[in-house]
């Protein structure tokens, strides 16, 4: 037992889980304020998330739906945690995916180009956004947080004013891809019908896995891997030991960019979404990220699983009775509970304290036991 | 207890164990009032569990504490602050934009309606540094002064708080020799001001030089307690490492081949101010000699390594190795043309210290068809055999062998770790920046061997070092640097500290050809 909690990817589930615990329990106080008599079924829409319709036919077609917007989610986060394993925190993937945003719709809406080049012009404007804030922190020392956040910004106008061209004419919203490329539609591969003919489902969703797998196997098994980790580590020693050091950083930020940009295609080539060119704050995904990195556990595979469930409990959020709440507490009461899943590294920290305190109680009462032990031989 | 007790601290039969080792077993450690005594032991002997165990970071599991005669339960390093017990750690704990007075009163601070009273504080500071010999710029801030300075600094601390009982955790390990002259001759005065002193040292010399008395550890065992006015370093190193040492370093006559490297008018910039701290520097090692540069701290040693390393561009001048120019060379491209750099400091270049030992020992190779296959995979089954290989070669001990995190290791094994990893990559050229800094007397002579046998086989040895004694005992050629230049060139085996000292203050001043 006390070698299983040892363990250091024991403790990393253990400590999401008891975050996500405390984020429910916070975000159901918080509805008690607010207005008691509906916070117990509240809470539980925002939990069971499809699960609230009875008929299995619609909850295999919601869970599809949260499948495809987990999808690039898991993208942003593993963009945060590759960055992240380099030493270099990268705030910017929100800006990363919008410009993935940017690219994919109009190469689809404006120049009818066929899915994969929409995706690849996304992956690399994605890449180009990272470089930006790498050559800045390479070359000029520019901390990526700082020029990250303010590409962000520089991004989204950009995305609004380039979405402009190819949105309706009566709406602030982009022109459906189904209805107006049929060619950039991402392949659905048939995954469809699993899920109750849901038209989204499809490609994107296995990516994300194998994207995720391909991500640890680079970090943990490759030269790559190991170069970028020691840069992390000390950067120092890292030049000390010859490696490009500069070079890795554009390299490390220019990957997570092509993560998030990735993520973006992934997404608006389902033609789930549609971009509004009047929205005035960068999309929540590329900070979501930030949270499903850290309650993954900052490791590849945890990301998948995190990403999933904090899709999982913004769809639930939907569900809430919105006669009884405002409209705004489903975000209200996601976002509670994205905050708490930060924790993880507090929690685990609060749970080695407490196994080192009772290893030094055993150890003394083992010592005692042999003292005791000795004098009556 | 109505008399007074003779002994400021006492630690008895003290035992702490952790998982798999008796860190401290049966320990007794005496600290008579008014006394300097010093504790030695070699790396890993149980002396930093004892005296956390002191600090109340770790609670026994058997023993008690005395101070003053009185029984105390420490279970928490302020416990310890409150019995008057302060500590100069080997790592400073001093922040580095605030100034020496800040430094002294932080945490302590005398406050007014929420304002800082800093006046009396400085009145105080100012009469115990002169009390004291303890000579500081209190306004200057911790970036900018010297190590030595830094460490004035932390006992100030100490007396400005009031403590009696003082612990110096091996406060030598980065002095220059004039600073440890003075460090001694402090330890004294606050010994005669009444002051208990524990020296923690591997350094017999120091020992015997400012010590009444000495406790020895060996292996977490107590091996017992000396005078040093009745003892000699044999019979100390024989107690610590269990076996004679030789201190003397023995070698035969270096046969000098070809010019390894060669550097001409070297000219370095200086990170501090904006004149070059080295100053056209020209020097020629050739295979199969050791040649040292020798110099206080501070003295243009460090940014020359860099030059020479290629961690800083040269402002001007060039840099020969085996013929071929590589003042422009890439680090990478220098340390497969056959130069291993052992590094000045470990926890910044030498080692990535959340890396397991493995890891760290392929640092400079993990780039070879050996531990990287064709596709960029790393082959972890020969990393891992290539570890076991050095770790046993090199008697590099930790906790859990090859998977042992770098940050979990002794000081003297992440050395030794470095040492095996520069060495063993087969270098033409070995830079050893202070290779035996923090290391005790056994390892220590086993770092001289190593660069012995190296100068042996031929390679050419670049050692740089602030310890009188391996200056004078290893190298074949001693250049002496001062304010950035090379101020002299001498024959270890004809001249004496006195005259290599005048040099290295800049008293004396040849000359020098490369």
């Amino acid at each position: 037992m006390k070698k299983i909690l040892k363990n250091d990817g024991v403790q990393s589930l253990l400590a999401s889980l008891i975050c996500i615990l405390l984020g429910l329990l916070i975000g159901y106080v918080v509805l008690l304020f607010i207005e008691p008599s509906g916070a117990g079924e509240a809470i539980k829409a925002v939990i069971k998330n499809f699960l609230t319709y009875n008929k299995k036919e619609s909850q295999l077609k919601y869970l599809g739906n949260t499948l495809v917007k987990a999808a690039p989610l898991v993208m942003c986060s593993l963009s945060i945690l590759f960055s992240y394993k380099v030493g270099l925190f990268n705030i910017g993937a929100a800006g990363q995916y919008c410009i993935g945003i940017a690219c994919s719709l109009y190469c689809a809406l404006a120049l009818k180009l066929p899915w994969w080049v929409c995706t690849l012009v996304a992956v690399l404007g994605g890449a180009l956004a990272g470089s930006i804030s790498g050559l800045l922190k390479a070359y000029c020392n520019v901390n990526e947080v700082i020029s990250g956040i303010m590409l962000n910004w520089i991004i989204l106008y950009g995305t609004n004013m380039l979405l402009t061209n190819v949105k309706e004419a009566t709406s602030p919203y982009t022109k459906e891809v189904a209805r107006t490329s049929a060619a950039s539609l991402l392949p659905t591969l048939g995954l469809g019908k699993f899920f109750n003919n849901n038209k989204y489902v499809g490609v994107s969703v296995i990516a994300a896995v194998v994207i995720a797998v391909i991500v640890w196997v680079v970090l943990e098994k490759t030269r790559f891997g190991y170069e970028l980790r020691a840069t992390g580590g000390n950067k120092n020693a890292a030049k000390y030991a010859g490696m490009a050091e500069k070079r890795n950083i554009i390299v490390t930020l220019a990957i997570s960019g092509a993560l998030a940009g990735l993520g973006a295609a992934m997404l608006y080539l389902t033609s789930y979404e549609q971009w509004n060119c009047s929205t005035s704050s960068v999309p929540g995904m590329g900070f979501n990220g930030i949270a499903a990195a850290f309650l993954g556990g900052l490791n590849p595979i945890g990301a998948i699983l995190s990403s999933f469930f904090i899709q999982h409990i913004t769809a639930g959020g939907a569900y809430v009775d919105k006669k009884i709440y405002c409209a705004q507490i489903s975000d209200l009461i996601s976002s509670i509970i994205i905050y708490l899943c930060g924790f993880v590294f507090f929690m685990k920290l609060m749970m080695n304290k407490r196994i080192a305190k009772q290893e030094e109680r055993a150890q003394k009462a083992l010592a005692k036991k042999a003292a005791e032990g000795g004098k009556e031989q | 207890m109505s008399t007074p007790s003779p002994y400021a601290i006492e630690m008895l039969h003290i035992t702490k164990r952790f998982p798999g080792i008796i860190a401290n077993d049966d320990v007794t450690l005496q600290l008579k009032q008014g006394e300097i005594h010093a504790l030695l032991g070699e790396n890993g002997a149980g002396k930093s569990t004892l005296m956390s165990v002191l600090f109340g970071l770790y609670q026994p599991e058997e023993g008690e504490i005395y101070v003053k005669g009185k029984k105390v339960e420490i279970n928490d390093p302020n416990v310890a602050n409150e019995l008057g017990i302060g500590m100069v750690h080997q790592h400073f704990k001093l922040v580095e934009c605030f100034t020496v007075l800040d430094n002294i009163i932080l945490g302590v601070e005398t406050t007014k309606g929420g304002f800082l009273q800093k006046d009396e504080a400085r009145k105080k500071v100012m009469a115990l540094s002169e009390k004291y010999g303890l000579r500081v710029d209190p306004d200057a801030k911790i970036q900018d002064i010297t190590v030595g300075m830094q460490q004035r600094t932390e006992i100030l601390k100490m007396l400005y708080r009031d403590n009696e009982i003082l612990i110096f955790d091996e406060p030598t390990a980065v002095l220059t020799p004039q600073e440890i002259e003075e460090l001694m001759q402090i330890m004294k005065n606050l010994a005669a001001e009444g002051k208990s002193i524990l020296f923690i040292s591997h350094k017999l010399a120091e020992i015997m030089a400012v010590a009444d008395r000495c406790s020895v550890l060996r292996k977490g065992k107590y091996i017992g307690t000396v005078e040093t006015k009745n003892t000699t370093m044999e019979e100390l190193s024989a107690m610590m490492v269990g076996r004679n040492v030789n201190f003397h370093v023995e070698k035969g006559e270096a046969k000098v081949g070809k010019p390894v490297l060669e550097v001409r008018n070297m000219s370095v910039a200086s990170k501090v101010h904006k004149n070059n701290a080295v100053k056209n520097v020209s020097l020629t090692v050739h295979a199969g000699e050791i040649v040292c540069i020798a110099g206080i701290d501070g003295n243009g040693q460090t940014e020359f390594v860099y030059g020479l390393t290629g961690l800083e561009p040269l402002v001007s001048g060039s840099v020969k190795m085996l013929g071929e120019d590589i003042t422009k060379a890439k680090i990478r491209e220098r340390s497969l043309k056959g130069m291993s750099h052992i590094p000045e400091d470990r926890h910044k270049h030498g080692l990535v210290l959340d890396y397991s030992l493995e890891d760290n020992l392929v640092l400079q190779r993990y780039f070879e068809p050996e531990f990287t296959n064709k596709a960029g995979f790393l082959r972890r089954d020969n990393i891992r055999k290539y570890a076991e290989k050095l770790i046993a070669e090199y008697d590099i001990r930790s906790g859990q062998g090859p998977v042992t995190k770098a940050r979990a290791m002794s000081g003297g094994n992440q050395q030794k770790a470095i040492i095996a990893r520069e060495i063993d990559k087969g270098p033409e050229l070995l830079v050893a920046v202070q290779p035996t800094r923090g290391l005790d007397v056994g390892a220590i002579e086993g770092v001289h061997k190593s660069l012995i046998s190296q100068r042996d086989a031929g390679k050419a040895v670049l050692l740089v070092s602030l310890e009188l004694d391996e200056v004078m005992d290893v190298p074949d050629r001693i250049l002496v640097m001062y304010e950035g230049e090379i101020v002299g060139e001498l024959d270890p085996k004809k001249t004496t500290q006195e005259e290599l000292g005048l040099y290295m203050a800049g008293a004396k001043r040849d000359e020098v050809k490369a």
